[in-house]
């Protein structure tokens, strides 16, 4: 391990998973108002009160990732004496995931099990008598938490994880030798175009990896898909096809503060899980205004957007502001009621739209086909691809892809390998944290096993 | 106790490592005695006729910053030197230098002879001389029966304890290049309760120069650009006349001649014994290890001036005689050379070095300290290094004063005495650059900057070398400071001269040390713009420059980590630490806490099979106290 992990900024969801309707992602560390700000709309953290409470949005990018409340608590009057910072969010476990992982790649570091409690006992915020239920607990705490690790370490994950290193590894040591042994001259000397194109192919994949985080999120849990279009469109009927067409699971989440129905299709293997289906059903027949609003709210909530228009009239405003709103989000314009005379002048959507009947059931494949195309880059063969899952893995991947960007500016500036070696040997590193503990010596091993070398 | 003579410190073992270790603590004013079993063999080198090299050549700078003697006593007796990895990155860089053997030797002997304070004598030291509780060494005793008492006693015996040489079949007791063998001395160390390790180590064949013919093979000269170990060397003083090396290649036929007799190769019969190092393969064991290589490259290496003996590098072998001499005929060159010396694997015993602590004092013996190849390592420079360490010790301790331990941020000594204690080591242990965390900051152009202030305080750095030091500095701050305020500006003479360099042009006026900060711009193009500095700047100081204003992100990022780890580095373990207590952790945890005891919370997180939670709970026991 490396000490010096002990002054990073930490984040972890301090809330029991699962349970409740909101849940809190707690940052502490000197960082903790810097890398939350990084992720925040609303006030400038630096400059509130200590102890306060603000209304904001989290955001990725431009994408809208929730609608939070986040407390700034300043050091030392916190429970780690550290600056803290809690996000608390409303959405369910997804969104609380997401934010987390979000903090992680913005600078923050997964806390290790315990690390809170251990940090108000170092920094005095703890009574010394608690010292020894303070070990317990990370005992505790780790054991569970390696527990958890290796159920979700699957074999295909670390193996291939293994393969990366290995391939890694095998570059890392060709550089040594170079060094070591520079008059050895039965090796190629590894040159910066070399090692670009090594660090470029590991860059490669590590982002298939990463992108397999992401199918294995949707798969599990399912794309959030909002279906918007002003009132009498047809999103009822595309609605009731969709359900109609496939198994639909109702249900009704109980405990939550909005009385949400969410119900799942399931289109093309990939489930839908479809937003405020009570909305679409109560409003259509309501006055514009309210449809309009609730096609935003569940616009900012959805991984998918299916904006639905009528072909057989011409777009209205209503249908163009729906346009604009949703033109960062994954959408799929649907152009419904073919089966009328079509009127909409196509001109004046931009970008690519589908056809389709809901009542008549036509064209409905194409969607299906769109969506796959969006998110899993038309391979949806997911069946038995290594799903990258855990939250500490995904930082973890996420880190050594950074490690990599890093080496690939410093090859682009003309920096000598040998320099590069450090933050290739650091992505290396992480990624053994994966798989657990490296063996000792594990590179100069590589470089004796690998070139034959002596006096 | 009947003392013949008195002294503060007695360091047996006059190699490599005893030299810098007797030198160290008499310079410190330590009354200092130095026993070596042959008083012919005073700083010899058994093996390769040469002094750095990759991440050795650091060590040796970082001996000469800290006031030792090996970097001076080459650049006395070089033949050849060599600046390594010129083409890499400046972290990367390593002088060697090939020597002159006789006069490496004679040159370092006249140095212990003449040094104040320090005692040269013959004498094989048969046992140490312990209190009567048995925790502390107050003497020795020789194989003549004369006892000396001392404060402090440095073991410095190479690979002469219990060394046993094996040639083929053959197998018979001796230390280094037929010396003798200290046995006594091992078996007294094993009834003191130390555990003992067996480690091998080997040598190729020597030939006579006169019977090489060079024409088969290639040159390989030394630097025609001035460069040397010491910080003190002067540029004028650069070797002219230099003598090259040459480079051949084992062939098919020598590969089958060692195939056809492996069966003879006590590697694999079952003689050797000993673990030998991997980065030094003997010829038997790479054609077996690497059977797809068609030929391996050898280095002829001239062991001196005066001398006819040439070192073939790369052919160290223990394959019986009547092989070896089959062996150099097939090589392109050597068709009709002279073998002068037979290659021979040595074993010998090794004081497992997680029993030391930082300071190479032996947690066992107060006052017993060991260094070098005793330890487990192998090479000169690692040996010298650690003998400076222990010598420095050695001295302090007897003053009462604190201990001296380089951190793995401030030197590759660091490096090589934290990985030795803490990780201890199943081979012999070589430096490599790939072995420290920060090598962007262990450079050797900046080995003076980080350790002559701290010889300096321990008292090894002479006023001549400590003002030679300061004044080198002042004229890199005087420089760094003109090149951080003289611009250029976006002028059209400028922006002209940078088109003709290859340079797009600047848009605001920029420092000639942020227009340096380009990889790509060197020294000497700045000073095309902002003019010559008021003074000669010396080269040193120029490569310094260079390499901290280019490199300077790095350099930052790497320091944050330091200073990071230096907080933790300060969080000191209690020395009667009682691990059972501390139940919450992992067995295994326990275990090797038990094993090393380590000293700080630094240490402990580098002990291998420890893990986060462990040294988390450590933390929270620490602040508990």
């Amino acid at each position: 391990m490396t000490l010096t992990q002990e002054f990073d900024t930490i984040a972890a969801i301090s809330t029991p998973l699962g349970e409740g309707a909101i849940a809190i992602v707690r940052l502490s560390g000197t960082d903790a108002l810097k890398i939350a700000q990084s992720v925040y709309k609303g006030k400038n953290l630096a400059q509130v009160a200590s102890h306060t409470i603000n209304y904001g949005h989290i955001f990725e990018e431009e994408r809208l990732v929730d609608e939070v409340m986040v407390s700034v608590m300043r050091a030392p009057k916190t429970f780690t004496r550290e600056d803290i910072v809690e996000i608390n969010t409303h959405g369910g476990i997804a969104v609380t995931q997401e934010i987390l992982q979000l903090l992680l790649r913005n600078g923050a570091r997964l806390a290790e099990p315990g690390e809170f409690t251990k940090r108000a006992f170092l920094n005095g915020r703890i009574d010394l008598a608690q010292a020894e239920s303070v070990m317990d607990l990370i005992r505790a705490k780790t054991d569970k938490a390696a527990n958890i690790a290796v159920k979700q370490l699957d074999g295909s994950l670390s193996k291939m994880i293994n393969n990366i290193r290995q391939e890694i590894l095998e570059s890392l040591a060709q550089v040594e030798v170079n060094i070591d042994y520079p008059e050895y001259d039965d090796v190629e000397t590894m040159t910066s175009q070399m090692l670009l194109e090594k660090t470029a192919h590991f860059e490669q994949l590590l982002e298939n990896l990463l992108s397999t985080a992401k199918r294995g999120k949707i798969l599990r849990e399912g794309l959030k898909t909002a279906i918007i279009g002003r009132p009498n469109v047809g999103k009822s009927s595309l609605l009731n096809q969709l359900l109609r067409e496939e198994k639909a699971i109702v249900t009704d989440i109980a405990g939550t503060t909005r009385d949400v129905i969410t119900e799942f299709a399931n289109i093309g293997g990939v489930p839908l899980e479809l937003v405020d289906t009570a909305g679409i059903r109560e409003t259509d027949d309501l006055v514009e205004a309210i449809g309009i609003e609730r096609s935003k709210k569940a616009l900012a909530e959805a991984d998918l957007v299916l904006l639905v228009l009528d072909a057989s009239l011409e777009l209205t405003d209503k249908d163009l502001e729906l346009l604009e709103l949703s033109k960062n989000a994954n959408r799929i314009v649907l152009l419904n009621k073919t089966d009328l005379p079509e009127k909409l002048d196509i001109n004046q959507i931009s970008g690519d739209f589908i056809r389709i009947s809901a009542l008549k059931n036509e064209n409905l494949s194409a969607v299906e086909e769109k969506i796959n195309q969006i998110f899993f880059a038309g391979e949806i063969e997911a069946k038995d691809a290594t799903v990258l899952s855990n939250a500490r893995h995904i930082s973890l991947v996420e880190e050594a892809l950074k490690a990599l960007k890093e080496a690939n500016n410093g090859l682009a500036l003309g920096l000598p390998v040998d320099l590069i070696q450090v933050d290739v040997t650091r992505c290396w590193q992480l990624l053994g944290e994966i798989t657990g503990e490296a063996a000792p010596d594990e590179l100069i091993t590589q470089l004796f096993s690998q070139f034959c070398l002596g006096k | 106790m009947n003392f013949q003579e008195n002294y503060d410190v007695i360091v047996i073992g006059g190699g490599h490592a005893g030299v810098e270790a007797s030198l160290a603590a008499a310079r410190m004013g330590s009354k200092t005695l130095l026993m070596t079993i042959n008083l012919n063999m005073v700083a010899f080198m058994p093996c390769n006729p040469s002094i750095g090299g990759s991440a050795k050549g650091i060590v040796v700078r970082e001996i000469d910053a800290l006031g030792g003697e090996m970097g001076r006593n080459i650049d006395k007796t070089y033949i050849q030197m060599k600046m390594l990895n010129t083409g890499k990155g400046p972290a990367v860089r390593a002088l060697r230098a090939q020597a002159d053997k006789d006069e490496y030797a004679a040159s370092m002997k006249n140095t212990v002879s003449d040094q104040e304070n320090l005692t040269l004598r013959q004498g094989m030291v048969e046992e140490l001389i312990l209190d009567d509780e048995k925790q502390k060494v107050i003497g020795v005793r020789t194989s003549t029966g004369t006892q000396y008492g001392a404060k402090a006693v440095i073991i410095t015996t190479g690979t002469a304890l219990r060394g046993e040489i094996i040639i083929g079949e053959l197998k018979y007791s001796s230390g280094p290049n037929n010396s003798l063998s200290s046995i006594g001395l091992a078996d007294n160390l094993r009834e003191i309760g130390f555990e003992i390790g067996r480690f091998k180590t080997g040598t190729p064949p020597r030939v006579l120069a006169s019977s090489i013919d060079y024409d088969k093979t290639e040159i390989q000269p030394g630097d025609e650009a001035p460069n040397h170990f010491s910080f003190m060397s002067s540029d004028e003083d650069y070797l002219k006349d230099q003598i090259p090396c040459w480079l051949t290649y084992t062939t098919e036929n020598s590969h089958t001649i060692l195939r056809d007799n492996l069966h003879r190769a006590p590697l694999f019969s079952g003689i050797v014994k000993g673990v030998g190092p991997r980065y030094c393969p003997s010829i038997e064991d790479k054609i077996t290890r690497f059977a797809d290589k068609p030929r391996h490259q050898l280095f002829l290496e001239p062991e001196g001036r005066n001398t006819e003996e040439v070192y073939i590098g790369g052919l160290s072998t223990s394959m019986p005689e009547d092989v070896q001499f089959d062996l150099v005929k097939s090589i392109p060159g050597l068709e009709n050379a002279k073998m002068m010396r037979p290659g021979y694997a040595i074993e010998y015993d090794v004081v497992m070095p997680h029993q030391l602590r930082p300071t190479l004092e032996t947690k066992l013996i107060s006052g017993l300290f060991t260094a070098g190849q005793t330890n487990g390592t192998s090479g000169y420079e690692e040996a010298a290094g650690q003998g400076l360490v222990a010598g420095i010790n050695a001295a302090l301790k007897i003053q009462g004063k604190p201990e001296f331990i380089l951190k793995r941020s401030e030197a590759y000594i660091g490096v090589m005495i934290d990985d030795l204690v803490t990780k201890g080591t199943l081979e012999p242990y070589r430096l490599l650059t790939s072995r420290a965390e920060y090598r962007l900051i262990l450079r050797h152009d900046n080995a003076d900057r980080r350790l002559t202030e701290i010889g300096r305080q321990v008292g090894l750095v002479s006023d001549a070398q400590w003002e030679h030091y300061q004044a080198k500095m002042a004229q890199f701050d005087r420089e760094m400071k003109r090149l951080n305020s003289e611009k250029l500006k976006p002028l059209p003479d400028t922006q002209e001269k940078l088109g003709k360099l290859g340079f797009g042009p600047i848009k605001d006026a920029l420092t000639g040390a942020e227009f340096l900060k380009r990889p790509e711009v060197n020294y000497d193009e700045v000073i095309d713009f902002i003019g010559q500095a008021p003074e000669v700047i010396d080269r040193t100081v120029i490569e310094l420059i260079e390499t901290e204003i280019t490199y300077e992100g790095y350099i930052k990022k790497a320091m944050d980590q330091v200073d990071k780890m230096h907080r933790l580095e300060a969080k000191r373990i209690p020395k009667n630490m009682d691990w059972d207590k501390l139940d919450s952790i992992a067995t295994e945890a326990r275990q090797k806490f038990k094993k090393i005891n380590p000293e700080t919370l630094g240490q402990a997180s580098r002990i291998s099979g420890v893990n986060p939670a462990d040294i988390s709970i450590l933390m929270v026991y620490l602040e508990g106290k």
